[in-house]
């Protein structure tokens, strides 16, 4: 059977569904589409037949996968996903992330952003929100329900009361540099992860003394403590949040917006975005200048639709 | 309820602050004008007279008692003085010098509510530029880090609801743990340091229907001193006023721990002393200030007595 010819109308009903990436729908698009092709069904079976992927040929008609319907309904719900969110109160989006990583299989990289990048009221707000909505402290249900090995270091994390002031100690700073190193480089019967050293080091101090730390760290060993991290899990997302959230949120964004990218990994621009859009968002476009070469607002212009687009934008904007 | 007698009507703070002034002056210090002063006024009143020291005389009250007064008594004003925020944030960093002691972290740990520890924490950041948790954490190693750094954190739900299936896991959990006396399991730290004040009466009640007191469980024979931590943090958790009164005890007890009973009562006395002396004398049969009475001598005893009231 040959391939259908698909029309440049058709491309651009399909490209309005997100049928050829870009995250969210272009609405406008779509409601155009109904009035053009008014009373032409042909049109419509024309795009069912060029949509491929999405619908299939099942004896006399084209039916709807199961997966695409599963897809529109995220793309179709992002614009949704974000106003709401951006009513929320603060504290009551971070509890809710949190619960929603520990109640279905999200990665858990998001407790670690969660409990890293904000401050040290903000996180304890998010507790507060969480004991609210859930009955239940946030550290209790990390600790519940997060068994791997890395649980400690998570439980830890979200727990902190860091210290927020400038005073650092230049010697201990020093000193925490060289135990990180020594802790990396010398395998202990216990995973990293779970190295006594590392964990109190990185959950206790302050963040800007962690930053002298890291700043020693690679001053006299050559190579910063994230490369040195390698494929920790969680470990590397630790140091780079706290090191410097503009750089780790540039390349979640970057990750979100690439071919190919996952449900959980197109979700997070949304997260990103809405949580950053009054905290750090110029320092953001910058490390996204950066790292790519790119700007911000041009990279997500090009790669979403549609109300999606539009709220994106005005809050990554100026 | 507070032991705490303050007179009516009460003197302005400028009065006691000259009355104070007069008291350092000269050969020696008026000791006893010092107690009737101060250890019947209240936190606010106690704030108000070191403002307004400061402001007649241009000098830091404290540092003039720290220098007047010494030993037991001058300790025991010391941390009186405080409001008692601050002063639990004083004591939990005089607590991690050198030999940390434990009890008291775990004491300030468990007995406050969530919202008060937090208050404490606050404090310790503004006082010290360092957090509780930081301090605690590189001042201690192993299984007591771990311990203390947890209940230090959390940051517990303090509502009244319980889950009784969960109850009776986590019951089942902590006996299993603690009849192969493995008392650091993970596990334990999780369930001590993280569960809601009700949901873990409810598991200790559990435990008690089907295994006895968790406490003599863990008291055992030849308990380590893990275990002992355990204990304390599970009494604070579950019978504060209770566990005072028995540090109240060993602290009259032959040789008088003069840190312990100074700790109890500057802590208690404007708090829930009353309800601690009543279980002192539950169970002692004497009275508090009769047994501090016995053990301590001088200033120290005529402050302590203050405090305790009648």
């Amino acid at each position: 059977m040959a391939l259908p010819l698909v029309t440049e109308e058709c491309e651009a009903v399909i490209r309005a569904f997100s049928g050829l990436g870009g995250l969210g729908v272009d609405e406008k698009a779509l409601v155009s589409a109904l009035g053009k092709w008014r009373r032409q069904p042909e049109k419509r079976a024309q795009l069912r037949k060029s949509f491929v992927g999405f619908f299939t040929a099942d004896g006399s008609f084209e039916r709807c996968e199961d997966d695409y319907i599963r897809y529109l309904k995220n793309e179709f719900a992002r614009f949704k996903n974000i106003m709401v969110l951006w009513a929320m109160h603060p504290w009551e989006r971070d509890a809710r992330w949190v619960h929603h990583v520990l109640h279905k299989p999200l990665p858990l990289d998001i407790i670690v952003e969660i409990a890293c990048t904000r401050s040290s009221e903000e996180l304890l707000g998010a507790r507060k929100a969480y004991h609210a909505l859930f009955h239940h402290s946030l550290e209790e249900d990390v600790a519940y329900h997060v068994r791997e090995n890395y649980s400690n270091l998570l439980v830890r994390l979200v727990s902190a009361y860091r210290y927020e002031g400038n005073r650092i100690n230049k010697e201990m700073a020093t000193s925490e540099a060289e135990a990180l190193y020594s802790a990396i480089k010398t395998p202990g019967v216990k995973k990293l992860v779970e190295n006594e050293e590392v964990i109190r080091i990185l959950t206790t101090r302050s963040k800007p003394h962690l930053r002298v730390t890291f700043k020693h760290y690679k001053e006299k060993y050559g190579k910063s403590i994230e490369e040195h991290l390698g494929d920790e899990l969680c470990l590397r997302e630790t140091v780079q949040c706290l090191d410097s959230p503009p750089k780790y949120f540039s390349k979640v964004i970057n990750k979100a917006l690439k071919d190919g990218a996952d449900k959980n990994t197109k979700d997070a621009l949304t997260r990103v975005i809405v949580s950053r859009a009054d905290v750090d968002m110029k320092e953001i476009k910058e490390a996204y200048h950066q790292q790519y070469g790119a700007e911000l607002e041009d990279v997500i212009s090009k790669n979403t639709l549609g109300s999606y687009r539009d709220a994106l934008l005005s809050l990554a904007g100026q | 309820m507070a032991t705490l007698t303050v007179p009516d009507p009460i003197p302005s703070p400028a009065e006691d602050a000259e009355k104070l002034r007069k008291a350092f002056q000269g050969w020696g210090t008026d000791e006893k004008a010092v107690i009737a002063i101060l250890a019947h006024r209240d936190a606010a009143q106690r704030e108000q007279i070191r403002l307004a020291y400061e402001e007649l005389y241009k000098e830091n009250l404290i540092t003039r008692l720290e220098s007047e007064l010494s030993g037991h008594f001058e300790r025991a004003v010391y941390r009186w003085i405080f409001d008692p925020v601050e002063r639990e944030a004083i004591m939990a960093n005089v607590a991690l010098k050198k030999n940390v002691d434990y009890q008291v972290i775990i004491e300030i740990a468990c007995v406050n509510s969530p919202k008060e520890l937090l208050a404490v924490k606050q404090t310790y950041h503004a006082r010290y530029k360092h957090s509780l948790e930081e301090d605690v954490a590189s001042n201690t190693i192993g299984d007591f880090r771990k311990l203390l750094v947890a209940l230090v954190s959390t940051y517990r739900y303090d509502g009244e609801e319980t889950n009784t299936g969960l109850a009776k896991s986590e019951a089942k959990i902590l006996h299993d743990v603690i009849e192969q006396k493995i008392f650091n399991d993970d596990e334990v730290i999780r369930i001590l340091s993280t569960r809601s004040k009700a949901q873990l009466t409810a598991t200790f009640n559990c435990y008690k229907d089907e295994y006895g007191s968790i406490t003599k469980a863990l008291a055992g024979e030849s308990p380590n001193e893990f275990a002992l931590a355990l204990r304390i943090a599970i009494r604070c958790i579950t019978s504060p006023k209770k566990y005072f009164a028995k540090v109240l005890r060993h602290g009259v007890d032959s040789g008088a721990d003069e840190d312990a009973l100074t700790r109890v009562i500057v802590m208690h006395a404007e708090k829930d002393l009353k309800e601690i002396k009543e279980m002192f004398h539950k169970r002692t049969n004497a009275a508090l200030g009769h047994a501090v009475a016995k053990v301590t001598s001088g200033d120290y005893k005529s402050f302590l007595l203050a405090l305790i009231g009648d």
